[in-house]
């Protein structure tokens, strides 16, 4: 039976959650629904770490655990399959801290809270069924699943230009999935030389028979599709409206998780499955994300919207995902993954942040703000740590994610790729820039606005989920050989596959 | 003559009884409970339509040859009832309204009859039976447009519709002409083996002719022109007939001709014709769409678009190919029908039929504008809901053949898929983001039992069929049955 496997409970939990809101009668009892329902999640995700781990130190050294398949639409050999490898624990477990603190950064939401999280947790579904699908259709549905909601969530509760992000953000993400869907066919139209089609990843990467010429079309295909989601230069023009827009913890979510959705499904279905032209394309959207990082850093410079600066320092670190993992080596991929995580949970930090200081000041301009240190200690401090994490200080996530990126890239031999990572790394100077350009104007200084003065530190909910974060934060950069371990194994295959050529 | 034959056409003699009983009973029924007849002719057909699922049928042909029931006509003919069925319901409040009174028998009368004429179009396997009966099913369409006398748009509608039907029946049976010409029958199996290897261009000309004919009754573009101004004049249960079940039937019996008929000559003859039609109603359905304010004119273009999608299904010409087409009709249908209801119902109840009016909806009627949320996301296929899992399987399904223009045109059904979305959401944007304008959105209403009954269907349906995956594996054995007939 399919109640059986465990991974089916990360769609199950938000299900029913959102079963339950539909039957909330009013925000206290959203509140709770939505607590219980991120904490259950929560528990499942580390219950799921930790049983993965011993079957891992028992010696089940199959590329996926859990594994189970139900057959869906017979006549396709589609199946639900579910299973996931240690990068898929990972970001499950990134999924569920973000949720978690989510919840408690849209305490206050208003109005319609009940349709808020509503929409927050159908997101959440395709989010976490994303991460342990490893049939294509499935993914490809949970990925679908996942974007929708951006167009309310941002249409009827964002700020700003709102109906403009939000159209252009679900368009070209819409636009991207086309792409991804042509790719889906096609790979499954190609998946196995002796006529048993299927969609299975293990299986499609198993028998390794999309032929190469194929494999240039469908490559670049779902590369694209997923490297949208990524924020890969020129692709990347949604993501900042749509963060500036979105409310704080739907910015958070996007940038947290669903930009990791990108990576992730480069990484796991265009390398994966096709090797070769992997092998011979990378240095196109090598060149692509390269400018991603660089150019995303040097508009972060330039920005005065809290907001804007983040989500192109986004564009920055997402852009080094993308370009560690067209690296094709085990030492930068690990870093790719690193860095998701760590750009997740930092991002998400500041998003955070930044909409509990919108919510008291009502700006989120840069240069209206001043002196806030003074007022508000807890949020300016925890705004400190983010920057200073985001910027890559040892001891926090980001120093060890760039640092294994870079290790990783500069293995390359050749002059090509030792140039671009030279250049790449540049973004790391940048990214100083920024941050301590805003925490200096904005925190430190005199008091710009004396109607600030009269403003409150964050309470309760704020400081529980800025907290959790900032712990996830420190925790990775202190320990990144406890996450290097759960990750490393499943390099593996990919690396042999890519190595197969 | 052997009368035992007509046992192989259950689903007209049951269609038949429906619509004897429904002229029985409102012709002889007192006036007192003449106000039932609506309910009366929904709970005949429901019976029907259910007693239709769990019937067991047999295989087999009728005059000669010239009907024939496969597992797949069969099928198809479930799902337009299904969709007859959301109509009839829909259609109660309407048709029980003042000045319907009168005429309200000859309504659901005409209604039966022309969906008896679709039966016929499906099951032909001649083509004069097939004229037979695409007259039947267009020329009372006519009169059930007009049904509205005392609005002029009606009547202009009307008029519309009767010219495009027999014009293009005379282009189609022109085209017939062509064919008998060349072959010498009017018979599906005996035309298929004399046009094999044919290379002439009369052959050419002749699909031309044909294609052309069937294309007006789906609303192909460049054959689209009739459409969004008989949408906009009819009355909305009418349009929302016309718009699914009139275009379901038409496309399950233009994939018959096309592959049963014409399938030897597939890559010589019709395979580009086809291309360019997909790829034309596609776009130019989307790209008019955007334009529309006005909510019937809206659907009527996107139901123009939605009719190049389920072309796709028959460039694939196997059983994968068909079953995706009868799967995208069903869920176009409950999409489509959950649309026109909230439609209807606003309707009804306000007379409103522009986009500017559903501004603010959201906060008036929450759940009307649910409904019309989902339809929209199905139409536009967003998963979970059913749209997506047709628009997957329909892509696929054109895909299997493998070669490289199905890429280049499925690539272009994709990323028309973004246009439409995009008109889609602006439908969603009214209802839920706008702010109302000056006279302030619809007040709160309370939509009749009928309609809220045949919005659960739909909304149940767009939410189920494509998560319940044995109605597609269900559709597609009947396709695969039926194919060795079919080719």
């Amino acid at each position: 039976m399919i109640w059986e496997n465990i991974l089916i409970y990360f769609v199950v939990i938000p299900v029913l959650t959102l079963a339950g809101l539909a039957i909330c009668k009013n925000i206290k009892q959203v509140r709770a629904v939505s607590i219980v329902g991120a904490s259950a999640l929560m528990v499942l995700g580390v219950y799921v770490l930790i049983e993965f781990l011993q079957l891992r130190a028992a010696g089940n050294v199959e590329e996926m655990l859990f594994r189970g398949d139900w057959s869906w639409f017979e006549p396709l050999n589609i199946k639900l399959s579910l299973g996931v490898d240690g990068i898929s624990v990972a970001m499950l477990l990134l999924s569920c801290v973000i949720v978690f603190a989510g919840v408690f950064a849209s305490w206050n939401m208003d109005p319609l809270p009940r349709e808020y999280f509503m929409w927050f947790w159908l997101l959440s579904t395709g989010v976490f069924g994303f991460f342990i699908a490893i049939d294509l259709f499935a993914m490809f549905m949970f990925y679908e699943v996942a974007l929708i909601p951006m167009y309310l969530l941002i249409g009827v509760w964002g700020s700003g230009n709102k109906n403009y992000s939000a159209m252009k953000l679900t368009l070209m993400l819409m636009g991207a999935s086309a792409l991804l869907m042509l790719g889906i066919i096609g790979i499954y139209f190609h998946s196995a030389a002796d006529g048993n089609l299927t969609m299975n990843i293990l299986e499609i990467a198993k028998n390794n028979a999309i032929p190469n010429n194929w494999q240039y079309f469908l490559f670049p295909m779902t590369f694209v599709g997923f490297g949208v989601l990524g924020a890969m230069f020129p692709f990347h023009t949604w993501s900042p409206d749509g963060h500036a827009s979105a409310p704080t913890a739907v910015s958070m979510l996007h940038a947290g998780v669903l930009m990791k959705l990108g990576g992730y499904g480069c990484f796991r279905i265009a390398i994966y499955l096709m090797p070769h032209a992997a092998n011979e394309l990378a240095w196109i959207f090598l060149i692509l994300t390269g400018i991603s990082v660089v150019y995303g850093a040097f508009s972060a410079c330039v920005q005065t919207d809290l907001k804007y600066i983040n989500a192109y320092s986004s564009v920055s670190h997402c852009g080094m995902v993308l370009f560690a993992i067209l690296m094709l080596n085990t030492t930068a991929m690990t870093g790719a993954i690193m860095q998701m995580l760590s750009h997740g949970l930092m991002t998400a930090l500041f998003f955070a942040l930044i909409g509990m200081i919108y919510g008291r000041t009502h700006t989120r301009d840069i240069r209206k703000m001043g002196g806030l240190m003074q007022i508000m200690p807890f949020l300016g401090v925890g705004y400190v740590i983010a920057g200073l994490a985001n910027l890559g200080l040892p001891g926090f996530s980001g120093f060890v994610a760039e640092m294994t990126i870079f290790v990783g890239s500069f293995a390359h031999a050749d002059m090509f790729h030792r140039v671009l990572t030279i250049m790449a790394c540049s973004a790391i100077v940048i990214t100083a820039v920024y941050i301590l350009r805003v925490v200096g104007k904005m925190l430190y200084g005199p008091v710009y606005d004396d109607h600030h003065r009269t403003l409150t530190d964050a309470v309760w909910h704020e400081k529980f989920a800025v907290i959790t974060l900032i712990v996830c934060v420190a925790g990775l950069g202190c320990f990144p050989n406890f996450f290097n371990e759960i990750i490393y194994d499943s390099f593996a295959p990919i690396i042999k596959a890519l190595g197969a050529f | 003559m052997d009368y035992s034959q007509f046992l192989n056409m259950p689903q007209e003699i049951g269609l038949l009884v429906v619509f004897l009983l429904v002229f029985l009973y409102d012709t002889f029924m007192s006036k007192k409970v003449q106000n039932a007849l609506p309910v009366f002719t929904c709970v005949a057909f429901g019976l029907f339509t259910i007693a239709n699922l769990f019937f067991a049928y047999e295989e087999g042909t009728i005059f000669g040859g010239m009907f024939e029931t496969t597992q797949a006509t069969v099928a198809i003919k479930a799902i337009l009832n299904i969709g007859m069925l959301i109509v009839l319901i829909q259609s109660i409040k309407w048709a029980n309204s003042e000045y319907m009174t009168v005429r309200r028998g000859e309504f659901y009368e005409l209604l039966l009859i022309t969906l008896f004429g679709m039966y016929f179009m499906i099951s032909a396997r001649h083509f004069l039976m097939f004229v037979i009966g695409l007259e039947t099913a267009s020329l009372p369409l006519a009169a059930l447009i007009a049904f509205e006398k005392n609005r002029y748009e009606s009547h202009e509608a009307a008029a519309k519709y009767m010219f495009t039907a027999i014009f293009s029946s005379a282009v189609f049976m022109m085209g017939l002409s062509f064919v008998y010409a060349l072959s010498g029958s009017l018979y599906f199996s005996d035309i298929a083996l004399s046009v094999m290897g044919e290379k002439s261009t009369m052959l050419i000309v002749a699909l031309a002719f044909v294609i052309a004919g069937v294309g007006f009754k789906l609303s192909l573009v460049p054959f689209h022109l009739w459409t969004a101004d008989v949408y906009q004049g009819a009355p909305t249960p009418v349009t929302g007939y016309l718009s699914v079940i009139s275009k379901g039937s038409a496309a399950f019996g233009f994939m018959v001709i096309l592959v049963q008929v014409f399938g030897s000559v597939y890559d010589m003859a019709w395979e580009w014709m086809l291309y360019a039609l997909i790829v034309l109603t596609i776009t130019l359905g989307n790209l008019f769409a955007i334009r529309q304010r006005n909510m019937k004119r809206f659907l009527a273009f996107s139901s123009v678009s939605q009719a190049g999608y389920i072309m796709l299904g028959i460039i694939s010409a196997n059983a994968l190919g068909l079953g995706s087409l009868m799967y995208y009709v069903l869920v176009y249908v409950l999409s489509n029908l959950a649309a026109f209801g909230v439609i209807g119902a606003i309707e009804n109840k306000t007379g409103k039929v522009m986009m500017a009016d559903y501004n603010g909806l959201r906060s008036t009627n929450p759940w009307l504008s649910f409904a019309m949320m989902l339809a929209m996301f199905s139409l536009a296929g967003i998963p979970p809901f059913a749209g997506f899992f047709s628009k997957f399987f329909i892509f696929t399904s054109a895909l299997s053949t493998g070669s490289v223009a199905l890429y280049v045109l499925v690539l272009i059904a994709l990323l028309n898929t973004i246009i439409s979305l995009y008109y889609y959401l602006l439908v969603v944007k009214a209802m839920f983001i706008n702010k109302p304008g000056e006279e302030g959105a619809i007040a709160p209403f309370k939509s009749a039992c009928s309609e809220r009954l045949a919005m659960i269907v739909c909304v149940l349906g767009i939410i189920l069929v494509g998560i319940v995956s044995c109605i597609y594996s269900g559709l597609i054995e009947a396709a695969e049955s039926s194919v060795t007939m079919f080719m």
